[in-house]
């Protein structure tokens, strides 16, 4: 560490990791993971959706998990909340579509409609 | 650092530690890995989280889920059902012993309600073994500040203005500690941490230590910064490995990162610290025999002046502070001296840390502002007293303190209104006593501990300390004789005039001030030959309910003096004479037919 704004940076970055322990909640992504989920590749889908996250740098969002929700036909189910926002469900997500949800609906705020579920 | 859904957050304080937390989270890893959660789930080892009887502790973030009392199986039955399934497991979540109320999260739980936390704002949140996260929680922010933006003199006139008093016991103002070494000439200076904690009960330095140690490192920079010095020894007892252990790592990890060591952010300021381990001598926690055992001489104290701040170490200027002292710094730099100076009482600002021992229901850690009520704390924080028994005295400041009474659990807590009560804050050790507590019993117990512990150099300490325990331990006796409590309080009075150093100074507290609000029990000692608590054996008598003892005989049977004797099932009577007051027939009585008078 060379200077302060060094350290500066690397709390930043570091900020972000610990986040989760300050129960300070702004968005929140919701993977559905009953049996029916994980059958379905859920679980896939929450470790895709955690690395886009951690590969742009985005702030401000918890990922957490969930039971079944009833909609076992449309698994993997990803819940994405936004304070303030009507709450988005996305049925039938695999990996890529998982990524393309935090590219497209958490960084320039695109509700993806055709994968929604009305 | 990565990112995860779930961090899991394992109490690794010794309270957990003794309570078998290793093999808790062993289980849970193994779960987490056999479940596939790996790559999502975090376990973390964390200092001591303050509720130590309700160790080992685990709490699950993001909901921040608070589960205690665990076993490795239950660990299993977490990962299975809260981490993998998402369902928080009830069974495992506390209840409150008053209402049986269940609480998710630690914010729900009163004992961490009603608690403010800036000395141990990081313990038991952050992994102490990883620097990272010290920094992610403004770890090293503030010793940035201070080097890039402000003076020396600004930063002692910080401390100053907040008010903060040495933790370690007599409450000294910090800054101006700071400021004398500061103008003292010689050089080089020292910078010293005392974590010296001696005083049976209290684990707050440790806990401190175990559970963030860079606070401490970051503040003896910000130190050596404004007296201009660029060295700094921590004096840890061999005692506690642990803490050896993580600070150790700590200043190896701070080098690496170069916030410790040469030309610290870039600005020339270079500052290191290195750990002496001292052999647990109660003594070296004074400070002048601090220095001398850190300097490789005898633990062994000297008269003051000159102050240590003027001629410390090896006759230089040092600053030397008690580790919880420490870990108020960084906050009060960056949050600013008003900040600080607007949370406690009028000349005690700030908070307290509290290590809560004795009979009281949560034992463990806790931080309070000062002034809160010692009501506050037992009952509110602490949950009471167990066996809904009486609440007697409370004893503050370990053997150098005293014992406050029931009658004054509302006088609010700060360095002022203690000494007034005949007691000191001291370093934060708090023994709840109930009925049961006998105080000369007691006194003996503290006196017994500063007799063994006393270095000895001066006879005040040496010699007045083991004739007041001979007394005491007469009076326990029931050899107890008329004049005795006066003799105590002659004795007392000149060994705290006379005593060299701090530990001489205040050893005959224990017994002055039992004396001051319990006259009335050693009377009883005395001239009643009774010990009114039940505790002193050699004044009890034990007999038999005629009414109650059907003849059983299995008190006959164990009775190592043969003192019982009777007819089958008949009433069976105690030989006075024979009886060693071992207490042996009353616990195998099955009709509580054995009483004691």
């Amino acid at each position: 560490m060379k200077s302060l704004a060094e350290l500066d940076k690397l709390r930043e970055k570091l900020q972000e990791e610990m986040r989760l322990r300050e129960g300070k909640e702004e968005v929140k992504v919701v993977v559905t993971m009953g049996t029916c989920g994980i059958a379905s590749g859920a679980r896939e889908v929450l470790t895709a959706i955690l690395e886009e996250i951690g590969k742009r740098g985005l702030k401000g969002v918890t990922v957490t998990q969930t039971g079944c929700a009833g909609l076992c036909h449309c698994e993997p189910l990803v819940e994405v909340e936004r304070p303030g926002r009507d709450k988005v469900t996305y049925g039938h997500v695999d990996e890529k579509k998982a990524r393309e949800i935090v590219v497209s609906h958490l960084v320039n705020g695109q509700i993806i409609k055709e994968w929604a579920i009305k | 650092m990565e990112l995860y859904r779930a961090h899991v957050l394992v109490c690794a304080g010794a309270g957990c530690i003794s309570s078998g937390c290793q093999a808790v989270k062993s289980a849970l890893e193994e779960s987490i890995d056999r479940l596939g959660l790996k790559r999502e789930v975090k376990v973390v080892e964390t200092g001591c989280m303050g509720p130590c009887d309700l160790g080992p502790v685990i709490v699950v973030y993001p909901e921040g889920v608070f589960y205690r009392q665990l076993k490795p199986a239950d660990a299993v039955e977490i990962a299975e059902e809260h981490l993998l399934k998402g369902r928080v497991v009830e069974r495992l979540l506390y209840k409150a012993p008053e209402n049986g109320k269940t609480a998710v999260t630690s914010d729900q739980i009163d004992f961490f309600k009603k608690q403010t936390r800036i000395a141990l704002r990081n313990t038991g949140i952050i992994n102490p073994e990883s620097v990272e996260e010290y920094i992610a929680r403004d770890g090293y922010r503030a010793l940035g500040k201070v080097l890039t933006s402000m003076t020396p003199e600004e930063v002692i006139e910080c401390i100053k203005k907040s008010g903060l008093r040495g933790r370690g016991g007599a409450g000294f103002p910090t800054g101006l500690k700071w400021e004398f070494s500061a103008k003292a000439p010689g050089k080089p200076r020292y910078v010293v941490c005392n974590a010296d904690e001696g005083d049976p009960g209290a684990f707050m330095d440790r806990s401190i230590l175990e559970g963030d140690p860079h606070s401490v490192l970051e503040a003896m920079a910000i130190c050596g910064y404004a007296i201009g010095s660029s060295q700094g020894y921590v004096y840890v007892r061999a005692e506690y490995p642990l803490a050896v252990q993580r600070l150790s790592l700590a200043i190896e990890k701070a080098r690496e990162y170069g916030l410790l060591g040469q030309n610290i952010f870039g600005t020339g300021f270079s500052f290191d610290v290195e750990i002496r381990v001292g052999a647990g001598a109660f003594v070296c926690g004074e400070e002048t025999a601090l220095l001398a055992s850190i300097e490789g001489r005898r633990g062994e104290p000297r008269p003051r002046p000159p102050f240590p701040a003027q001629e410390g170490l090896w006759g230089k200027p040092t600053v030397i502070n008690n580790v919880e002292t420490w870990a108020n710094i960084p906050p009060i730099i960056l949050n600013g001296p008003e900040w600080f100076a607007s949370i406690g009482t009028e000349k005690s600002k700030g908070t307290k840390v509290f290590a809560l021992a004795g009979k009281v229901n949560n034992t463990g850690l806790v931080e309070v502002p000062m002034g809160t009520t010692l009501r506050e704390i037992i009952f509110d924080i602490g949950g009471g007293i167990p066996g809904g028994k009486q609440f007697k005295a409370a004893q503050t400041g370990g053997p150098s303190g005293g014992c406050i009474p029931a009658r004054y659990l509302d006088v609010p807590v700060d360095y002022e209104s203690l000494t007034q009560l005949g007691a000191i804050m001291g370093s934060g050790g708090l023994i709840i006593m109930d009925e049961d507590t006998c105080m000369v019993d007691l006194a003996r117990f503290f006196l017994e501990f500063v007799q063994d512990e006393s270095c000895g150099k001066c006879s005040p300490c040496r010699i007045g300390t083991k004739r007041m325990l001979e007394i005491v331990e007469r009076i326990t006796r029931g050899e107890g004789r008329d004049g005795d409590i006066e003799l105590l309080e002659e004795l007392g009075q000149g060994i705290k005039s006379s005593a060299l150093c701090g530990l001489g100074q205040t050893a005959p507290n224990p017994v002055l001030s039992t004396i001051r609000h319990f006259r009335e029990e050693y009377e009883a000692h005395i001239y009643h030959k009774k010990c009114p608590a039940g505790v002193c054996r050699a004044l009890m008598v034990y007999a038999i309910d005629a009414e109650k003892c059907n003849g059983c005989g299995r008190c006959a049977l164990v009775c190592p003096a043969k003192a019982i004797s009777g007819e089958k099932k008949k009433p069976h009577r105690i030989d006075v004479e024979k009886c060693l007051r071992c207490g042996t027939c009353m616990e195998k009585c099955k009709f509580g037919a054995i009483y004691t008078i």
